[in-house]
This record gives structure tokens, C-alpha cells and sequence, in this order.
């Protein structure tokens, strides 16, 4: 019955290529872990102590320490950077749930900096400002865990065989709209169950117009999944929101901007966590709806440019 | 009870956050290797998130996750005082990592409300953030039946100060990480993350005692 290394590591390693497995299979599986006990569950972005212990009393599984939510990066504008030590090392000490930070895409000094920190988590992504326009960080060199943003199967699988242990739908963060992340796990979802009904000549094909590595494809036809958990983020700012995203297949739901930014942070966080345990019970969910107050403003997908989408960051 | 029974033996995972899924799945293999533990019944998981869950049980698991998530969902479900009930009935419960620590007689390093179902005192994150978890196999010298195991800490507590009536089933680097007290069996780390059946099977041993 004892088996050591399942699937999901020999996929990944395989993908890794010989010269580039400096991370063992095993330390993989310890960052994907992680992934794991966060599911079911609802990761919060905080700007405060305060914030998190509130988050942490609402039932977070997680939180995000940033300095400013997405919405609020989103009306200031300039350069968004790795949130300062002093913010992130404050919630770390007032919280036993995990802390995650974020860096900018290809920002491995950043990354580094978190690592040495003892952030449990880093999310490499599209809501700071770009460091790097060809390339993102070599997360496999990592001890600490990655989670990156996607939008469709393709970019999922080409951050996942750079060493990515977590994959969040991109969605459009700071927006309070659902559409983009309901677009990218319908796109996600979709393009794993049409690979699990090609024939094994056409995964080779598949794999090239997906422009994702092959082994990682051929495990996903086989396995019907991704090797790491997916989970959703992006514009969710209602208990229902989050109950869809996992009707849509998330594992997990990220709550950024709509939390902190709605007239009663505390009732709507213990309403989304409630909503993501029971998202199959629409009863629970209505019980979830009641008594929320105002949710945050939304922005209609419309009146974004193209340039003002942070989704399109990275790729 | 006859060996020959037909009707299936349920197991429930508390599904309020954590790894449940991944629990729900080694019950699923368990029943495939027509394990000798089950002498011929089937093993059905269901996943618990409310109190009815509970009814027809015949053993629970209490899954990995945050430990403060669960706690809170424990207290908001008012699943804690029919999960006393039902440990009192007789039925065995497993805890692993954050299950653990939720079983434990109480949480040091950040408390959490515990079900004091082993008596013992989990240390939280014991050894470190998420930069210090590791795999490791269980120290020579564990209980029949366990040898080799490889064992998945995550952010993982350390159990101190047991109880006379716990025993320790499997240690790892001289730490207990693997006990049990009565029927309550306690991992502190993750056999729901590997292939290895044998603790589960060992939850479903523990039923018909």
C-alpha cells in the first residue's frame, strides 16, 4: 500500500527537464500541501493588524498582506511594489493562519526578500506592477510556495512548470466584478475537460497550441485536473459570488477588495466564508445574504481600457 | 457483529475547510484494495459540514486545514457538543495536522477552542512557518504495522505533555506524531497527502473493537 511519489510529482519533475529539477519532487509536494489545507476556503487581502485578526475571527483560512487592496491600487495609479516588511511582519505576528504576500511578475529579489522573511506563501502578481515584460520567476528555485494568476489553461500550465504550487483565476482584481473571474475558470475548467477526450496522438498538438509542456498536458488529460489546486480570485464581492465560483469548479476563493471596501468588513467576511463551506446548499447561502449591508462599488468591464486591465499582465 | 455483513460501514470528513476532499479520496481507495480491516464491508465516505451529517456515522475525520477556520465553523455549525456525543458513543475519530490540534485537551501558541478528546497539548505551527515543513519517515521502534511511513508535515503542531492513557503509535525525530487515546486517533501530520492507507485503515480497525 506504500507508495512515495504519486503522480502529480513524476508529472512535474518530468516537466521540469532533467537539467532543471533543482527542486526534488519532494519539496514540491510540501509547497503543493499547503495548497491543499488551504481549500475550501477563503483567502482575504489586509492592509492592517487589525484587519487580519478581523479576517482570522471571520474564519480566513489565509490573508494577503498588502498595502493597499487592488481597488485602491487601481484610483491612485503609479508603480505597485512589494507591500513594506513592517506591514507584512505586523500581520505575521498578529495572526496563526497563513500569511501570503505578493510580488511583482519576474520580481525574483522581491521574492527572495519574502522567502527570507517566512511568508508562507508569495503570489507573483498581475495587481503590482510588472518587473519583468519576458519573463516570471523561477519558482522551482523556492522554498516558499508560489500561487500565480491565469486565464486560461495554457498560461496555468506554463506557471505550474515553472514551480507554481497554487493557480488563481486572474479575474479583474479591484473591480467588484465577477465576469472576468466566472470568463477564466469557465476557460480553465473547459480546456481540461475537452484534453480528457483527446486520443494520446493529439495531446502532442494540443500541447504546442497551449504552449504549455507536455507532460503537464498529458497529466492533465489523464487526471481531469490541474497537478496544483485552482482556486478562483478576482472580483468577488458577494457570498454568492464566491458560492459560483465554486459551482464553476475553484477549489478555493480569494476575497480581495470586496471585504475591506463594503460597509461591514466583519459580517460580509463571516457571510463569504459561510457561503464558500456551504456553496451547495442554497439555503446556507441565502442565510449568508442577510443582513450584509452595502457591498463595494463595482466597475462595469466596459469603461476599462485594455490598458487599464490588470488581467492582461503577464502571459 | 457478522464478518459477512453487506451493508457498508460510513465514514465522515468534516468538510467545513481544509483537505477534506483528499481525505474522502483514501476512503474511496481504502474500499478499492478491499482492505482485510474491512472483512468484506464497503467503506462510503460522506463529507459533514451540518449536524444531520452525523447521523448513520460509523467513524470521523477531522481533516487538515487552518485550525482557527475550523474551529470557528465547529462553533457556528454547533457541531461541537454532537461530535462530543458521538466520541462518547463509542465511535472512533481521527485528527489530522489541524484535526490534531482540534482534538487535543487544548492549543498553546495562539489558542484555538479544542474538543479535548486526547489528552495531550498541541504546540501550533511547533515547527516553524511554511519554509520549515518537510516529509520525513517515522523513527524506527513505532507500533506494529506502521514501519516505514512516510510522514507530510505542513506548518505542523507538536503534541506535549500526553496523557497516561495515550499511546504513542509513531514518532518522528523523537516528537509523538501518531497517538492514540482510547479510540480517538491523532496525526500531526498528513497521511491524506501520500498513498499510504495505513492510518486510515487503522480508523476503520478501530470501529469494530
Amino acid at each position: 500500500m506504500t507508495k512515495t511519489k504519486n503522480a502529480t510529482q513524476t508529472a512535474v519533475e518530468k516537466a521540469k527537464g532533467s537539467d532543471g529539477a533543482r527542486t526534488s519532487a519532494q519539496a514540491f509536494e510540501i509547497k503543493v500541501g499547503l495548497a491543499e489545507m488551504l481549500k475550501g476556503g477563503v483567502i482575504m487581502d489586509v492592509t492592517t493588524p487589525e484587519q487580519a485578526k478581523i479576517a482570522e475571527q471571520a474564519g480566513a483560512s489565509a490573508v494577503m498582506a498588502l498595502e493597499r487592496v487592488p481597488s485602491d491600487i487601481r484610483r491612485d495609479g503609479g508603480v505597485a511594489r512589494m507591500c513594506s516588511i513592517e506591514v507584512i511582519a505586523g500581520i505575521q505576528d498578529s495572526v496563526s493562519i497563513p500569511v501570503m504576500a505578493k510580488v511583482r511578475i519576474g520580481h525574483f529579489l522581491e521574492a527572495r526578500v519574502l522567502e527570507s522573511l517566512g511568508v508562507d506563501f508569495i503570489d507573483e502578481s498581475e495587481v503590482l506592477t510588472p518587473a519583468d515584460e519576458a519573463y516570471h520567476v523561477d519558482k522551482n528555485d523556492f522554498k516558499t510556495p508560489f500561487v500565480c494568476g491565469a486565464t486560461d489553461l495554457g498560461e496555468a500550465l506554463r506557471r505550474i512548470g515553472e514551480g507554481a504550487a497554487m493557480i488563481r483565476t486572474k479575474g479583474e482584481a479591484g473591480s467588484g466584478n465577477i465576469v472576468e473571474a466566472v470568463r477564466h475558470l469557465r476557460s480553465v475548467v473547459g480546456e481540461i475537460r475537452a484534453l480528457t477526450t483527446l486520443r494520446p496522438e493529439e495531446l502532442a498538438s494540443r500541447a504546442k497550441e497551449l504552449r504549455a509542456p507536455i507532460d503537464l498536458v498529458r497529466f492533465v488529460a489523464a487526471h481531469g485536473r490541474l497537478p496544483v489546486p485552482n482556486f478562483a480570485a478576482g472580483g468577488i464581492a458577494t457570498p454568492p459570488d464566491a458560492a459560483l465560483c465554486m459551482a464553476l469548479g475553484a477549489e478555493a476563493v480569494f476575497v480581495g477588495s470586496g471585504i475591506f471596501k463594503s460597509e461591514d468588513p466583519e459580517t460580509r467576511a463571516r457571510a463569504v466564508v459561510h457561503a464558500t463551506t456551504h456553496w451547495q446548499d442554497p439555503g446556507e447561502v441565502l442565510k449568508a445574504c442577510r443582513g450584509l449591508g452595502r457591498a463595494m462599488e463595482g466597475i462595469e468591464m466596459k469603461t476599462l481600457a485594455e490598458h487599464e486591465r490588470l488581467a492582461n499582465r503577464g502571459w | 457483529m457478522s464478518p459477512s455483513s453487506s451493508h457498508s460501514w460510513i465514514v465522515g470528513v468534516l468538510a467545513i475547510q481544509g483537505d477534506f476532499e483528499a481525505h474522502l479520496k483514501m476512503l474511496r481507495a481504502l474500499g478499492e484494495v478491499r482492505d482485510a480491516s474491512l472483512r468484506g464491508r464497503a467503506v462510503v465516505g460522506r463529507a459533514v459540514r451540518k449536524v444531520q451529517d452525523l447521523d448513520g456515522l460509523s467513524a470521523l475525520i477531522l481533516p487538515g486545514g487552518e485550525s482557527t477556520t475550523i474551529s470557528k465553523g465547529l462553533a457556528r455549525e454547533e457541531l461541537v457538543k454532537p461530535i462530543h456525543e458521538f466520541a462518547a458513543a463509542g465511535h472512533p475519530i481521527l485528527g489530522t495536522c489541524a484535526g490534531a490540534i482540534l482534538l487535543c485537551r487544548s492549543a498553546e501558541n495562539h489558542p484555538v477552542p479544542t474538543l479535548g478528546l486526547v489528552d495531550a497539548v498541541a504546540l501550533r505551527n511547533a515547527y516553524g512557518t511554511q519554509v520549515d515543513s518537510f516529509a520525513q519517515l517515522v523513527d524506527p521502534g513505532c507500533a506494529p504495522g506502521f514501519e516505514g511511513m512516510r510522514c507530510v508535515f505542513i506548518r505542523a503542531p507538536k503534541l506535549a505533555t500526553l496523557g497516561a492513557g495515550v499511546e504513542v503509535l509513531a514518532r518522528v525525530g523523537g516528537e509523538p506524531v501518531f497517538v492514540r487515546d482510547g479510540k480517538i486517533l491523532a496525526t500531526t501530520f498528513h497521511p491524506e497527502l501520500t498513498d499510504d492507507l495505513r492510518v486510515h485503515a487503522a480508523l476503520v480497525a478501530a470501529i469494530r473493537e
